[in-house]
């Protein structure tokens, strides 16, 4: 890890309780949810990481405790360094504070993290889907929703799939 | 009977209404300007000048669904496009064609997901539909060929 983000690293640790882990260089902190806000205020006010580049969540299906991670993807342009924060949510109440409040970008982002996978964002100002129809049943990047739509058209099984293929009218 | 026939030097041609119509509507069918997908690119190199549909009376792809009489629907189609898709052919004018250029219109291609329309003829009746990913210029241009094959054999009546 390098020395400037090593020392942005033992500062947060001073200040909060998390992990960190490396990775290539990278350092992911990992960071309850209670203390996700404190944290990215004083990122962003104390140590110039004045860009969210982006909020995305991984679904760590089947396991359930935690089932997910919102990752926030922060940048320092000043200091040119990158830092990942991680927050673990269960499978049971898959909420998370907004942090609209503090990067505004972060709108949107956490609008798709709620259409992809199902997190809501107490506090949002707008959640709505953002990229799937809005009578959307479901969120489709869980791992447990089912991956195919349609059975594919064969030769074997042609007739059979276009009896029940609901064609369009004139 | 047919114009062949009758071009000699008497001054009168003599054609069956249908025919004419017919061959007006495949001489001049305008496609609208619409594309999806990687198809849609394809589409664009039939009509240059290197293939150069104009040839077959389609230099014109018009940008607004009321002045076209062919949709030719090139790339995947979502979900969330899919309304709009329907609205677009709801708005042309009658008499209207679709062609469903490449797999994944015809049937979804290698996208069997829960995004994608697995075929467009589940949201417009399609008349020809073209295989290839995406299909050349020239399968685009024998797309058309056929449907201008279709039209001229149209019947009023059955039309109607």
């Amino acid at each position: 890890m390098e020395a400037k983000l090593q020392s942005v690293v033992q500062r947060l640790q001073e200040r909060f309780p998390l992990q960190v882990e490396e990775f290539r260089g990278e350092a992911h902190v990992f960071v309850q949810a209670e203390h996700l806000l404190h944290l990215l205020e004083f990122l962003k006010t104390q140590e110039g990481f004045e860009m969210l580049s982006t909020v995305t969540a991984v679904d760590y299906w089947p396991q359930q405790q935690p089932r997910f991670h919102v990752i926030y993807q922060l940048l320092s342009l000043q200091h040119n360094l990158r830092l990942q924060v991680r927050v673990p949510v269960n499978a049971t109440e898959p909420v998370l504070p907004t942090i609209t409040s503090i990067y505004a970008n972060a709108s949107w982002r956490e609008r798709e993290v709620w259409d992809m996978f199902g997190i809501r964002f107490q506090g949002h100002p707008d959640l709505r889907r953002i990229l799937m129809p809005q009578d959307w049943q479901g969120h489709p990047l869980r791992k447990d929703y089912p991956l195919g739509y349609e059975e594919p058209q064969f030769t074997f099984n042609f007739e059979e799939i276009n009896q029940r293929k609901p064609y369009a009218k004139e | 009977m047919g114009i062949e026939q009758k071009l000699g030097n008497m001054g009168v041609v003599t054609t069956t209404l249908e025919q004419a119509v017919n061959w007006a509507r495949t001489n001049a069918m305008w496609p609208m300007l619409f594309g999806l997908a990687c198809c849609a690119i394809e589409m664009m190199a039939a009509q240059a000048s290197h293939y150069d549909m104009s040839r077959f009376g389609m230099e014109l792809m018009r940008a607004s669904p009321r002045q076209s009489d062919l949709m030719i629907v090139a790339g995947r189609v979502t979900r969330k496009m899919a309304p709009v898709l329907r609205r677009l052919y709801d708005q042309m004018p009658e008499p209207k064609w679709v062609i469903a250029m490449g797999d994944c219109a015809s049937c979804g291609g290698v996208f069997n997901n829960y995004a994608i329309v697995q075929g467009v003829d589940e949201v417009v009746p399609v008349d020809v539909y073209i295989a290839g990913c995406p299909p050349r210029p020239e399968a685009l241009i024998h797309g058309i060929i056929t449907l201008h094959e279709k039209v001229r054999g149209e019947k009023f009546i059955s039309k109607a």
